[in-house]
């Protein structure tokens, strides 16, 4: 086995067998425990940062393994997969140590942490699945790696959460099934191919095309939560924040928009979408959802629901900027991938630092909380103008290159949507901003479980992780123009995807 | 040594008999030990059978020097060769397991491990059978002894359910027995492979009432649906290690004389046989899974999940002219739900010994105990409800397959819901595991071999689902997609 193929396999092994040692380590092994999981999160990220390079240069990474003669488990980490990966294996370190703070002395944590980890693998699974079966597999395999942590608290809340979802993601899985059948029965292959692999099926096969297109993206829009298929998300935030976090920036929203991604490019291929004329009733359903995702969240007054109705509006822009044919399009959309991941794991992370530091759990609780938590209240502040848009964060560059591939395709509705999404955006995050800067805060705080020590607003392990990607927001907005940035790595992509095609 | 005595083939059926009569005569303590070495031997018999097999290629054994019709031969195929491999790798840690369990329960029953070894003895005779008749003594055998571990420790419920699944078991071999004698008359032969030679392409009246007594016989055996009635009873109240015997080996047993018999003598086939069978299959995937939703007793509810699993076996019947892919199903779908489903019980047995009840309630008072039985749930569960990674998994995407190449899309929408239903009661498992803490009810200690046994077991039933070439090679399936 040549490094090409050991690389990809060394990425899925550095969180699975963690993961597993985790499950058999006692309750009272937290250095060990803790040491295991950090140690698994920055091999993935060192092992991924190798590849990066590579890509660049234009290695390719793979390795197959044959499960019977004639199915095959593939993985590939192409420039798509590492955007994904990247980002998770990022994200995924940060919330490890997010998570080891939040969950100090609560019980079940070995069983909390394998699952975490299992999950990322599924994720990572997910990113560099080289077909349709082995994409299938680990979407599955994340559905049941994701219940556990969703229902972490056992309470008949959480229960009743994790009933929900997994009513959608199961049935979503069926369709994703039904939609791999569908399009195997017409003897497509099930390759991921730049530039998609059904074209030469043409027009004869249309009507039964459009019907696994359907399949396949309602399937995956389950976890993309697609209006109408979102209505698992907010039932989900009864789970630990670093779950909320997990499930909406690194693993289950971005498989579920990833996923997305690779069908329309790497199926079906973007032209021949196209041409079939599935990809303007999909930019259909991600408006509406951006619109609809954005109402709800106006009347929530729990901030992790509002966050969650947020995630499913924002999580849309992907789908919207892969809908929309056209380079500069696809570029919005891939970019958004990753910015929004970063920018939705602040507020949680955030939210998650008010809920265990102070106890506030709802936006009419938050007067005067930056006050208390200046750090923990300008990360937040950060990510939501980033949401809105603003000049100088990651979300101003995702919009521009959204609107301009809008332009480019002739969808002069795109940017009134998006300008609504924004406003609507603004709000329900500036009354936030509003009272924790500049109401009073409360006499007492509704269950302060961790004293301020002079600079020191809480625990050091909830409080760095949102700063970073706070920082990070800033970051990718900032120096959007420099050469590893998400940006370029989208501009990438987006040059690979619309040029290999043969017209 | 005669040829034959060399054969791993024999001394298959021979070992279990013969430890089968040492523990009978030096009784429980000693027959443990008998069984597990027995089974040591036999299973590496079994390797051997595998790796002296040319893939697809029949062997038959004259035993004791005579051929047929004279004598008894034996027939290993790849078939047999995968399921006499499958029943070593179930019945050893069940083996272990059961004797961790009586010691834990504190029974004195002797009359396990001669039962046991009596009933490998005969599920490698009817394996290795190359006659009909063969086939008759083997189910015969092999009734009487699920009859009598069903029976288990006398409870009244035990005594009802294997009076039951007697009577059943009785007439079912007396029907197949009538079918057999039918056959002779006819052709003056039971031997299988003559009887292939001779069959005409308008089998007189006499062969089609044959062969309809021995399908309702062994339908009524595997019970399928409508067959079914005798199964959760017996399954549910027999003694833990007992069901998962029953539920893993012995109703495929019959399951298997039906396949090597469509597959031979009725090579023929018959579309509307073939679609009664699948649509009696149907039927149990959606009844037994929906009565397994509804049962609050843990192992009456493991026993209809074995009713559904069954019926996916019966989808192939009208896939056989995919012959590969269909049979490759088959096979995984055996495999896989018999290490599922022997792991089911097993956990279910370290329940009922752990909390004293049988019921789906009591897993509450597990919650965070037990990790390793939970995990034996949840890696079993996985399996049966066909969520990949799993050997269940795998058979379900081989299934649909065979079912795409011959657009039966029905049976595609039946597979794909099967999985649902079948997500939809495991849960109600698996969701008890994350109950809080809060019954400080004292669980009886349970052997650790028991938790161990249990967990090998479903972690194998998911592994085969990554890495199943070998299976597909012994079955001598090459490029089966």
């Amino acid at each position: 086995m040549n490094s090409a193929q050991a690389l990809p396999l060394a990425v899925l092994a550095s969180s699975l067998v963690p993961g597993l040692i985790i499950f058999a380590l006692p309750q009272e092994q937290v250095m060990l425990r803790s040491l295991l999981n950090l140690a698994g999160a920055v091999v993935k990220l060192v092992l991924i940062v190798v590849m990066l390079f590579g890509v660049r240069a234009g290695a390719t990474y793979g390795f197959n393994h044959e499960v019977i003669p004639g199915l095959e488990l593939a993985f590939k980490m192409d420039a798509l997969a590492l955007l994904f990966v990247t980002l998770s294996a990022g994200l995924w370190l940060l919330t490890t140590v997010y998570a080891i703070g939040y969950l100090e002395g609560s019980p079940h944590r070995s069983r909390f942490f394998g699952f975490f980890s299992l999950c990322v693998t599924a994720t990572i699974g997910i990113a560099m699945a080289a077909n349709l079966f082995t994409f299938f597999v680990f979407y599955e395999l994340l559905t049941l790696a994701t219940y556990p942590l969703v229902v972490h608290r056992g309470t008949p809340a959480a229960l009743r959460g994790g009933n929900i979802y997994l009513g959608y993601t199961l049935l979503g899985g069926a369709l994703v099934l039904t939609g791999i059948i569908s399009v195997r029965s017409l003897g497509g292959p099930i390759e991921f191919t730049p530039g998609g692999t059904l074209a030469h099926l043409g027009e004869g096969h249309a009507g039964q095309l459009r019907v696994a297109f359907v399949l396949l993206v309602a399937g995956i829009g389950v976890k993309a939560a697609l209006v109408p298929l979102h209505g698992w998300l907010p039932h989900a935030m009864v789970a630990p924040a670093p779950v909320s976090a997990l499930l909406h920036a690194v693993a289950v929203v971005k498989a579920g928009a990833f996923g997305i991604v690779r069908v329309v490019y790497e199926v079906f291929g973007v032209e021949f979408a196209q041409m079939l004329g599935v990809l303007q009733p999909l930019a259909w359903v991600a408006a509406l959802t951006i619109i609809w995702g954005s109402l709800r969240a106006l009347t929530q007054d729990e901030l992790k629901r509002r966050l969650a109705f947020s995630t499913v509006s924002q999580v849309s822009y992907i789908i919207l900027g892969v809908a929309m044919f056209g380079p500069a399009g696809t570029v919005g959309g891939l970019v958004h991938l990753v910015h929004q991941g970063i920018m939705k794991i602040t507020l949680f992370f955030c939210a998650g630092n008010y809920a265990e530091t102070l106890g506030v759990h709802k936006v009419s609780g938050m007067n005067g909380v930056g006050r208390r938590m200046p750090a923990t209240s300008v990360a937040f502040s950060i990510a939501a103008l980033g949401m809105m848009g603003a000049p100088l964060t990651a979300g101003a560059v995702s919009k521009h290159w959204l609107n301009m591939g809008a332009d480019a395709a002739g969808l002069y509705w795109v940017p009134w949507v998006l300008f609504a999404s924004s406003a609507l955006n603004a709000a329900y995050f500036l009354p936030i901003l509003y009272r924790a800067w500049l109401l009073r805060p409360p006499p007492a705080w509704p269950q302060e479980q961790i004293a301020a020590i002079g600079w020191r607003e809480t625990a050091w392990l909830l409080l760095l992780p949102p700063l970073i990607t706070g920082l990070a927001t800033l970051g990718a907005g900032v120096f959007a123009g420099f050469e590893m940035s998400p940006l370029a790595w989208a501009r990438l992509i987006a040059a690979r995807e619309y040029m290999q095609v043969t017209p | 040594m005669p040829e034959w005595a060399a054969a791993p083939a024999a001394w298959l059926i021979l070992i279990p008999l013969l430890w089968a009569t040492l523990a009978f005569l030096f009784g429980p303590r000693w027959g443990g030990r008998f069984a597990l070495f027995g089974i040591t031997v036999q299973s590496l018999c079994a390797m051997q059978l595998v790796a002296a097999l040319d893939s697809g290629v029949t062997q038959v054994l004259p035993v004791g020097g005579w051929s047929a019709p004279l004598g008894i031969e034996l027939h290993v195929d790849g078939l047999a060769a995968l399921m006499l491999l499958l029943t070593q790798v179930v019945a050893l840690p069940l083996m272990l397991y059961t004797r961790a369990w009586l010691g834990a329960a504190d029974r004195a029953a002797g009359y396990v491990w001669p039962l046991c070894g009596f009933m490998l003895a005969a599920l490698h005779a009817l394996f290795l059978a190359a006659d009909l008749f063969n086939v008759y003594v083997a189910l015969e055998l092999l009734g009487l002894c699920a009859v009598a571990l069903v029976a288990g420790d006398g409870k009244p419920q035990q005594l009802r359910a294997a009076l039951h699944y007697l009577l059943v078991s009785l007439l079912a071999a007396a029907a197949y027995l009538l079918g057999v004698a039918l056959f002779y008359a006819a052709y003056g032969t039971v031997s299988i492979a003559t009887l292939v030679a001779v069959m005409d392409a308008q089998p007189p009246f006499a062969v089609v009432l044959a062969g309809t007594l021995m399908l309702v016989g062994l339908m009524a055996k595997t019970a399928l649906f409508p067959f079914h009635f005798w199964l959760p009873p017996a399954h549910g109240s027999a003694p833990a290690p007992a069901s998962a015997l029953l539920s893993a080996l012995v109703v495929k047993a019959s399951f298997y004389v039906i396949l090597r018999l469509r597959l031979t003598v009725f090579a023929e086939g018959d579309l509307t046989l073939d679609w009664l069978l699948a649509g009696c299959g149907g039927a149990a995937i959606l009844y037994g899974s929906w009565r397994a939703f509804r049962c609050a007793e843990l192992k009456m509810l493991i026993a209809y999940s074995t009713v559904a699993q069954l019926g996916y076996l019966f989808l192939i019947f009208p896939l056989l002219d995919t012959r590969e892919l269909a049979l490759a199903a088959a096979a995984l779908q055996m495999v896989a739900h018999a290490l599922a489903k022997a792991a089911l019980f097993a956990a279910a047995g370290i329940v009922l010994v752990a909390t004293g009840r049988d019921s789906v309630a009591a897993l509450a008072a597990l919650a965070g105990r037990l990790p390793v039985t939970w995990f034996a749930f949840g890696l079993a569960a996985v399996t049966l409800m066909g969520l990949p990674p799993s050997g269940g998994f795998l058979a379900k995407w081989l299934l649909i397959d065979a079912a795409v190449a011959g657009e039966y899309w029905l049976m595609v929408g039946l597979i794909i819901s099967g999985g649902l239903l079948g997500a939809a009661y495991l849960f109600r498992i698996l969701k008890r595991a994350f109950a809080p803490q809060a019954s400080a009810a004292v669980l009886k200690p349970v052997p650790r071999i028991m938790e161990w046994m249990a967990f090998l077991l479903a972690a194998a039933s998911v592994v085969i689902g990554i890495e199943a070439t070998a299976i597909v090679e012994i079955l001598g399936l090459v490029g089966s997609t």
